[in-house]
């Protein structure tokens, strides 16, 4: 692990087990509504914490929202270059469309990041709020790593394809 | 497990946000999702399930037993049940007239137990009492100045004053004299106010924060509080706040007296904390079952020094490498050897000597009710 990615993992560790600590709330505004306050337009404005932004630098950053019964967590994925920004997209968009068999995942990242969870006290009654975060921050070491294998794949058979295809040309 | 805990129920595999002991800790009420369980205690056994209680049809928030035996349960569908104890052990319910249009959050029985409070998400504090000509039960509202859900509620011991807190950071403390239950006397030389007219705001204090719990410390004039920024704070008659912080730094959802200097703490940490006054004012006391922080390297122990280790095989390096695979992500967790294994919702005094509390019961997001001895 690199130099400066252990202190960003680690603020972003702590800054999780800050935020998640969630209750079960009911609506003050709708009748028999239990819902995520993070995400409904919220006329209490009591009910939500001050958002968290951790940031390594400018294309790598994590925003935390915390609320009274829910969070949400939102990473930004180093994309350096146009094919990083391509294999993101297709990986995050892989895991979103199936996003109930993360339970935590939310469809649609929130505007500006590459993919957001959405962590409400029904998760955290049922799961470990410990692993949850262990969860996520393995979540953040691990899609660097596979981009970058991804990447370099793609590199080495964008060669073989060209060289193969181009092949048939030489005289 | 430590020491200091007496007993360790595991009763549910749903979160319990709150249990009640009856007066002679011979039955425990406690909620799970849309029911009310209620136990029969048994020496030395596992309690043992008498009744549920399932009128409810959203999740039931809170629960409480009066001195007389009555159950009183409320839920997030706008209700509150009492529930009267039948002599075949069964129960007979009648609704509550709340009028409340939304969540019901908390609800506790005055020492008298003939009138209870029942808080909730619209901003309403409602005071419900018998109503004999009509055979129901019937609520007044305190309404102002609330001005978010209502977390928490305590009856002060002389029944007439109630304190509440919520999600607005405010602690307030609010007359609940109902006439024809309650007679003068009973705030006669109260160092709080003169006059007691049913819903005067008394005093309020302001901390920002939301309100978990509340407490008072009748013998003291006093009211305890903690806050979700993990904070507990003692106030009195002169207006004067007293705080202490929790090392922790995690909320606190419950607090309870043990004695006029000591309390009680329980909250997302899982296990529950004593405060106490000292010389230079309140301070953070000690845990309690609290072990030490272990960070356990799991697969470390497959490196252990087996004669496998001196002939690494192509076929055993591969299986643990599977192995391996398997506990990707439990190396760094931490391992919980606290007894619960989740936060604690509601902490409750059971047993008591000479007036110092000497037990403390709790219950859990995890379904546990733990009995701790202070």
């Amino acid at each position: 692990m690199s130099q400066s990615l252990r202190p960003y993992l680690t603020a972003v560790r702590y800054s999780l087990q800050a935020a998640l600590n969630l209750t079960n709330f009911s609506s003050q505004v709708v009748e028999r509504h239990n819902r995520p306050e993070v995400e409904v337009p919220n006329t209490s404005a009591e009910l939500l914490l001050q958002p968290m932004n951790v940031s390594r630098n400018e294309h790598e950053q994590v925003l935390i929202e915390p609320s009274v019964n829910s969070v949400r967590v939102s990473i930004k994925v180093k994309q350096a270059d146009e094919i990083e920004q391509i294999l993101v997209h297709k990986f995050t968009r892989f895991l979103e469309q199936r996003a109930e068999s993360f339970y935590v995942l939310r469809r649609v990242p929130i505007e500006g990041f590459s993919i957001s969870f959405l962590i409400t006290n029904k998760h955290t009654e049922t799961m470990n709020t410990e692993k949850l975060v262990d969860f996520i921050i393995d979540f953040m070491e691990e899609v660097d790593k596979e981009i970058s294998e991804m990447k370099l794949f793609l590199n080495a058979r964008a060669r073989f394809v060209a060289e193969a295809y181009l092949g048939e040309f030489v005289y | 497990m430590s020491d200091s805990v007496v007993v360790n129920y595991k009763l549910a595999k749903a979160p319990i946000y709150s249990h009640c002991f009856s007066q002679d800790r011979s039955i425990l009420a406690l909620t799970l999702n849309s029911d009310c369980l209620v136990f029969r205690l048994i020496p030395n056994g596992k309690p043992q399930l008498v009744a549920t209680l399932p009128d409810h049809d959203k999740t039931v928030t809170s629960v409480d037993i009066s001195i007389h035996g009555r159950i009183v349960t409320c839920s997030q569908d706008r209700n509150a049940i009492v529930w009267e104890p039948l002599s075949d052990g069964s129960y007979k319910p009648t609704l509550v007239l709340l009028r409340i249009n939304r969540a019901a959050t908390c609800v506790k029985w005055a020492p008298s137990g003939y009138k209870f409070a029942v808080g909730s998400s619209a901003r309403i504090i409602a005071i419900c009492y018998y109503e004999q000509e009509n055979d129901w039960w019937v609520s007044k509202h305190i309404k102002k100045p609330i001005k978010s859900t209502v977390n928490c509620l305590s009856w002060h011991p002389n029944g007439i004053m109630l304190a509440c807190g919520g999600t607005d950071g405010y602690v307030r403390a609010f007359s609940g004299f109902v006439k024809g239950l309650d007679s003068k006397e009973q705030v006669s030389n109260s160092p709080w106010a003169d006059k007691f007219p049913f819903g005067a705001l008394i005093r309020e204090w302001y901390d920002g924060a939301w309100i978990h719990g509340v407490a008072w410390r009748g013998s003291q004039e006093k009211l305890a509080f903690v806050t979700h920024n993990g904070t507990f704070n003692v106030v009195d008659a002169s207006d004067e706040i007293l705080t202490a912080e929790y090392p922790e730094g995690l909320p606190l959802t419950s607090v309870v007296w043990v004695n006029d200097h000591e309390a009680v703490c329980g909250g997302f940490s899982c296990h529950p904390v004593l405060f106490s006054e000292g010389a230079n004012g309140w301070q953070f006391s000690k845990n309690i079952d609290k072990s030490v922080a272990s960070r356990t390297p799991v697969a470390a122990s497959f490196e252990g020094g087996d004669d496998q280790d001196e002939n690494p095989s192509f076929g055993i390096s591969a299986l643990r490498k599977f192995k391996d695979l398997d506990l990707k992500g439990k190396v760094s967790t931490q391992v919980q050897e606290c007894t619960h294994e989740n936060a604690i919702m509601e902490l409750a005094p059971y047993a008591e000597s000479s007036g110092n509390v000497t037990e403390v019961s709790s219950c859990g997001l995890d379904g546990k009710v733990v009995i701790y001895r202070v």
